[in-house]
């Protein structure tokens, strides 16, 4: 197929930033979105324009580095897939598509399509682990059981893969479904639980400095989470952070 | 010259790994705050190192190229860790899991290295559960294993099919907590480009912010590649886009020794390519093995038919059906270890049978499991004569518990619904079991540099079981390295701060700011792609599932050619001092042309079939792989001087004193 693509560029951090248009032709429908992009890459540098720069590692829709806000939708118009995993069979012959960067305050673009998410980083410094040391000096796996209930409901929370996805949906640019998350995993486990009042004060502080917004129970973050993150989550930090500070 | 020692301690087998830690030297606690180690690569590896090196209390600085370390490949991993628990009471204990490891490895791995990696494997399942790893549990609220290739128990503890994020995610967790700490320096997008020696020791690297093109000297007193594998060097692998041996290829340059490159592990359960296009491979788990059976149409007309899609797979009788693994390897089944498998499946498209346009797929087929699993839930419910349907819709359901983003993945993918039609998967490059020689303390040939996970080569010999590299990688960076680096780090404590000013430094940086210009400057004619997608065919086709003498002797001379051209006619746009991915890329490129034609001299001299490694000329009367024990049992270790082609070769012989040599064997 023949499409049309309008897509941000931007040299760097200070550069003011514009649509361009290309022209993309012979696509085949089983081709990925960034196998679509490679294409392109290639024809503008053989015509010595320089390539656009995006974010992409693994391709197969876990490392949480691919972004790309697609006709207005992170990660395209299918659902609970990162843009690696978006194929063109999804669009027709004829198509003009729009494909923009991340975009909030908190995610300053560093070149055309790659935004710098250091601010993820700090909000899981500020207290996204369990304290304990790694020497391997712990009691036997085994000796703490956990619901499978609990459990499961950890490992939902903890497939988070911070892309950002929920935040450039957010009309509030709002990072409380990635905040949630985390704090959920740990909030379902007994190990996570003797910081757990100090962990949700702290991520949720270090959120607020970093300049994202809060939430309105929209709920576009959980539409467009690769890995369908429930909105649930959100409901839980705030549970949690409720009871933390009083 | 340096000779190889692999420093493997004395006594047992059994206690050689206590015995040898509690002799070896300890750095005071106060002392290693003034003692700088550089950590390159986040992975499960480097993560994990950086994190229990930092608690014990050096200073370190960790480099990742991604901009998260949350992002290394090591996330990728989907079906599980393995750790000889015997939670299941099924008979499993350190020697099984060592004993499986070293027969799977074709022995050719190392016994000591790889008793130890048995020996802290349950450690890692107690310290990840404590660290918040959600995994698998039954209703008892008990951790639940499940069964992988080339052994007779349930080891794998599993996270869902994505046991690599967990883990990874808990070993950046365990980083987030020192780097908050300020023990751990994280520079996010960078990359390391050379190692700076002063003295024949390590002393630091030179690393460019891929951000901004800034080159940077940053020092230490010992330097740690935790880089991952060098599968990239096919082009298309299961490897994450930016995966690259660059690292490794650097430090082989400046003295540390290559050891097995021809030892790769091809993935039998793998999307088959669709076309030229294809930017990468994606793997399906190994664990969908336990309950997918692998077949081909027995006749040759109904693969021909299904080939140009006249007919479909469910139409074919099950009579009319090859499930060539089951035929071949009864005891094991689809079971059997991955390069077994993936030459079966070969053979089998080779000779005709493949069942997509190319040719170039088998089928793994869930049919038979759904059925399975959905008769046994009709009998718990207590649903007397169910229906077929009803019985498709509660395996189906079953299946989807336990595989169910596998599934999604595949049909986002391939736009079919396996739950339906049988899976279609081939054979495709997913790990590299050579890599940078280690001694026993994982350290190489240049003193103060060390190398853990993927990135060397000391645990699987010539083939990697499933769900061993994560537990590798973990026990190389919580319970190895951080032991053994004091013993080498406790001569360093009056050392003091290590120097950038130094003209060792100066010309480290010369040289990689000469290689970047140049790249800039040239102006060619060909993409940094173009040339790599011509190695890859190269490896592919010359040096991949199955190797010859005149294959690999015509595979070095077009490599060289390739790399020739390469250097006339690449063409990199952008400028130095800017983030430009295509410099990233030609950089990489340049060093898989070195690694992937000493990677076919080292399958050339290697006159036996191993693991990975299958030569033609050396096979049984029944196909199988022929080793020689009198020959080959030992790794090959190879020195550089100058160019691939002059490479020198060391041996380090293998001595087998635990487990009795023998012919592998699956049947």
């Amino acid at each position: 197929m023949n499409l049309t693509l309008k897509i941000w560029r931007q040299k760097g951090p200070q550069d003011k930033g514009r649509m361009v248009e290309y022209k993309v032709t012979d696509i085949s429908e089983h081709m990925s979105f960034l196998e679509m992009m490679d294409v392109l890459n290639e024809s503008l540098v053989a015509k010595d324009e320089e390539p656009i720069a995006f974010d992409h590692d693994c391709r197969e829709g876990i490392c949480g580095m691919c972004s790309l806000q697609i006709n207005g939708e992170a990660h395209g118009p299918d659902r609970g897939i990162t843009t690696c995993q978006l194929h063109m069979r999804m669009f027709k012959d004829g198509d003009t598509i729009y494909i923009e960067p991340f975009r909030a305050n908190a995610f300053p673009v560093i070149k055309d399509l790659v935004v710098d998410r250091m601010a993820f980083e700090r909000i899981q410094q500020a207290g996204g682990y369990i304290s304990v040391n790694t020497s391997g000096n712990t009691q036997d796996a085994n000796s703490i059981p956990i619901s499978k209930h609990n459990a499961d409901l950890s490992m939902d929370a903890a497939s988070c893969i911070g892309c950002g996805a929920c935040v450039a949906s957010c009309k509030n640019s709002s990072a409380m479904l990635f905040v949630a998350a985390k704090v959920s995993q740990f909030a379902l486990l007994p190990q996570g639980k003797v910081e757990a009042k100090d962990r949700v004060k702290n991520m949720v502080f270090q959120m607020d400095l970093e300049g994202f917004g809060n939430c309105t129970n929209t709920g576009a973050c959980e539409i467009e989470c690769p890995k369908g993150i429930s909105i649930e989550n959100i409901a839980r930090l705030n549970r949690e952070y409720l009871a933390a500070t009083i | 010259m340096t000779t190889l020692n692999s420093r493997i301690p004395e006594g047992p087998i059994k206690d050689k790994w206590t015995l040898y830690k509690d002799k070896i030297n300890l750095v005071n606690p106060a002392n290693k705050r003034n003692i700088d180690i550089i950590v390159i690569g986040t992975g499960l590896a480097g993560g994990s190192a950086a994190a229990t090196l930092a608690e014990l209390g050096y200073s370190v600085k960790a480099f990742a190229y991604q901009d998260s370390p949350r992002r290394a490949h090591s996330i990728a991993a989907q079906g599980g860790i393995n750790a000889s628990k015997n939670y299941m009471g099924d008979g499993d204990s350190n020697y099984r899991l060592f004993y499986d490891t070293v027969k799977g490895g074709d022995y050719r791995s190392r016994e000591a290295n790889v008793y130890r990696l048995a020996e802290v494997s349950g450690n890692i399942i107690d310290q990840c559960v404590a660290q918040g790893v959600p995994f698998a549990r039954d209703y008892g609220g008990l951790l639940d294993n499940r069964s992988f290739g080339g052994v007779l128990v349930s080891r794998t503890f599993y996270a869902k099919g994505q046991t690599g994020q967990q883990l990874l995610l808990g070993a950046y967790s365990a980083m987030n907590r020192q780097i908050a700490r300020g023990k751990i320096e994280m520079f996010n997008r960078h990359e390391m480009l050379d190692v700076v020696k002063i003295d024949g020791k390590a002393r630091g690297i030179i690393a460019r912010n891929l951000v901004t093109g800034e080159i940077e000297r940053h020092s230490a007193h010992a330097v740690v590649i935790a880089t991952g594998g060098y599968g990239n060097v096919y082009f298309l692998s299961t490897n994450a886009m930016g995966s690259n041996a660059t690292a490794a290829w650097k430090i082989h340059k400046k003295g540390a020794f290559f050891a097995n490159p021809c030892f790769t592990q091809i993935h039998p359960t793998c999307i088959p390519r669709s076309g030229d296009y294809q930017s990468k491979l994606t793997l399906m788990s190994e664990s969908l093995r336990n309950d997918g059976r692998i077949w081909v149409p027995a006749k040759l007309e109904d693969a021909k038919a299904i080939q140009q899609k006249k007919l479909k797979p469910i139409q074919i009788a099950e009579e009319n059906r090859d499930y060539f693994l089951e035929r071949r390897y009864p005891a094991f089944g689809n079971l059997v270890p991955r390069d077994v498998a993936s030459r079966a499946a070969k053979e089998r498209c080779d000779a005709g049978f493949g069942v997509n346009a190319t040719g170039e797929a088998v089928y793994l087929d869930f049919a038979a499991a759904i059925k399975r699993y959905g008769t046994e839930q009709a009998k718990i419910k207590g649903i007397h004569d169910a229906s077929i349907e009803k019985i498709t819709e509660l395996g189906a359901a079953v299946i989807e518990e336990k595989y169910g983003n596998l599934f999604q993945m595949y049909e986002k993918i391939i736009d079919e619904n396996p739950y339906k039609t049988p899976m279609m998967i081939y054979p495709a490059t997913h790990y590299t079991m050579g890599g940078v020689w280690v001694d026993y303390n994982l350290m190489t040939t240049v003193p103060g540099l060390y190398c853990i996970g993927e990135a060397n080569f000391s645990d699987h010999g010539a083939n990697r079981l499933g769900a061993s590299a994560l537990m590798q990688g973990l026990a190389d960076g919580y319970f190895v390295l951080p032991y053994t680096i004091g013993d080498y780090l406790a001569d360093d404590i009056r050392t003091g701060k290590i120097k950038t000013d130094s003209p060792e430094f100066d010309e480290a940086e010369e040289s990689v700011k000469k290689q970047l210009k140049f790249f800039i400057e040239n102006k060619g004619t060909h993409t940094v792609d173009y040339y790599h997608k011509r190695l890859g065919q190269v490896m592919w086709d010359k040096v991949g599932m199955a190797r010859n003498e005149k294959g690999l002797k015509e595979a070095i001379v077009e490599i060289q050619e390739i790399r020739e051209d390469f250097w006339k006619n690449v063409k990199v746009p952008g400028s130095l001092n800017e983030f430009n991915q295509e410099l990233e890329k030609a950089g990489r490129v340049a060093d898989f042309l070195e690694l992937g034609e000493l990677f076919a001299k080292d399958a050339l001299e290697r006159e036996e079939s191993c693991g990975g490694h299958f030569r033609e000329e050396h096979v049984t009367e029944d196909g199988e792989a022929k080793r020689d024990d009198v020959n080959f049992a030992h790794v090959s270790v190879w020195e550089y001087t100058g160019k691939p082609s002059e490479a020198i070769l060391h041996k380090e012989q293998l001595e087998f004193k635990d487990i009795e040599l023998k012919t592998r064997s699956y049947k």
